[in-house]
Order: C-alpha cells, then structure tokens, then sequence
C-alpha cells in the first residue's frame, strides 16, 4: 500500500514539474533573433535590424495563456545600411541610444489565446518603451513551443526552445522622436518585425 | 590646363557611373553594410547577417556630377594656352 501511495505521489509530482511554467533566456548565441524596422522614405525605404536582443520569457506549454516576459533590444545595435543615416538615428536627435539604451517590451497579459499543439497565438498586452516613453500596446503574437529542441540549436545542451514572431506598428510621434518634424522624408509609422528564439536549459 | 580639368571631369563622370552601374546601379541611398538572410533550421527563423559592401546609391552618383560640374566650371575661368 505505501509503495503504491509512493508510486502515485511520484506521478503526481513529475505531472506537476512537467507542468510547471519555464523561463525561457532570450540572449541567442547564434546571432539569430532580430528585431527588424521600417520606415517609409521618399528615395527609399529606411530597412533596418538589431541584434542585441535579451530578457525572459516565463512559458507554461499547458497553460501558454499565462505567458509573461520581457524582451529588450539594445538601442546601438540598430543598424541600417546607410552610415549617415545610421549616425543620425542613434543620435540625440532621433534615438539618443547613450541615453536610452534600452528598447524593451514586457508583456503582462494575454488575449485571444489559440493554441494548435505547440502554436500558439494570442494578443499580448504589455508596456513598450521606446526613448524613455513608456506605452500600453497590443501586439499580435506567435509562439511555437519547440520541445527537446535546445539540443539540435546549441550541442550539448538540452532542454526546450520557445520561438516567438510578432509584427506591429508604432508612431515615431508617440515615442519623442522627432515629434511633427521631417514627416515628409521619415514616415512617423515605424513597422516593427520580432523574431526571436528563447532557450530553456534543463 | 584648361583641357586638363574637362578631361578629369569627363572621366569622374563616365567613371562615376560606370562603377555605379558595375556595382547593380543602386537607385537608393549609397550603402556601406548589405544584410544577407541567414535561416536557422531548428526554429525556422530568419537572422539578419550585415556584411561590410560599398553600394554607391544616387548620392553616390550626385557628388560625382557635381564634382564634375565644379572642374568643368573652373576650367572655365581657366585662361587658354597661347597659340
């Protein structure tokens, strides 16, 4: 009967742990994740990405509504392919990355959570701050639970990856940056790509 | 010295645009970094890689014709070789 009781309890607890929510490291040491930026320009499209993404993200695979987390982008790992465009940007007049370092999101809640085995979508309701100017969005959201997977990535590691990809659009205007000026060669829309793949060591 | 300065501002111009149009015939802003898509086969995500490549844009090709434009100007003003 005790073995029995044992065995149970045993179950119980590897149902609990497997169920348990797992933080996920966004600091890739592939160089993969990227955030990517455009803004419409007369001659051309302003395209450009950042790499220096981090932060965490706390992922429940049974309950990925309950997802929380915060992903932060390095401002002076913005990069475009002009280098005066690039000098400008990181600037104090635009960016002002000495400053401001940090872009970041933290997400608080989710919305509209459908999950497909292990996708997930939903509408992920968090602070976005950009130049010090801190804004409630919602933003659209995929995540794919990528089980095991940590090991095929980085060797000799094991563990899980969660990847996440989002794409929405901010008002340069909203963040102080260059607020009413140079509308007619910088659009004040800024799209916003995310891809981003986080690990969960075990 | 006169033919001198028309010379070199008719080779900056045809050199100009020969090595723009060598190097695709970029009609956007001159670039120093290309980004080259790199896809990660575990997660399906696409990185960006920049990679250090001169692209001379219209701007490129604008300093060019001016430049030309100002030594074909001072020739101008160049007083001609005595005959």
């Amino acid at each position: 009967m005790i073995t029995k009781l044992t065995v149970l309890a045993l179950v119980a607890l590897s149902g609990v742990a497997l169920a348990a929510p797992q933080t996920f490291d966004f600091k890739d040491p592939k160089g993969i994740n990227n955030a990517g930026f455009k803004l419409d320009a007369p001659l051309e499209a302003i395209n450009g990405s950042a790499s220096g993404i981090s932060g965490t993200v706390t992922f429940d695979p049974e309950n990925p509504g309950a997802t929380k987390g915060k992903i932060i982008v390095a401002t002076a790992s913005l990069i475009v392919p002009n280098p005066m465009q690039n000098k400008h940007m990181l600037s104090d007049k635009w960016l002002d990355a000495a400053k401001f370092p940090e872009i970041s999101f933290e997400s608080k809640e989710f919305k509209n959570v459908q999950t497909t085995g292990d996708t997930t979508t939903a509408d992920a309701t968090g602070t976005f701050t950009l130049k010090g100017v801190s804004k409630e969005l919602t933003v659209p959201v995929k995540l794919n639970y990528l089980r095991d997977k940590l090991g095929d990535r980085v060797p000799n590691q094991k563990g899980d990856l969660l990847v996440i990809r989002a794409s929405f659009s901010i008002k340069r205007n909203d963040f102080n940056i260059m607020p009413g000026q140079y509308e007619d060669k910088v659009s004040n829309t800024i799209e916003l790509t995310l891809s981003i793949a986080g690990a969960s060591p075990k | 010295m006169k033919r001198v300065l028309r010379l070199l501002a008719a080779v900056l111009v045809v050199g100009a645009i020969a090595f723009w149009a060598a190097t695709g015939a970029d009609r956007g802003w001159t670039k120093t970094r290309v980004p080259k898509k790199v896809v990660d086969e575990v997660t399906g995500l696409v990185g960006i890689q920049w990679q250090h490549k001169f692209v001379p844009g219209v701007d490129f090709l604008g300093a060019a014709l001016l430049g030309a434009g100002v030594l074909a100007g001072v020739s101008i003003f160049v007083p001609a070789k005595p005959k």
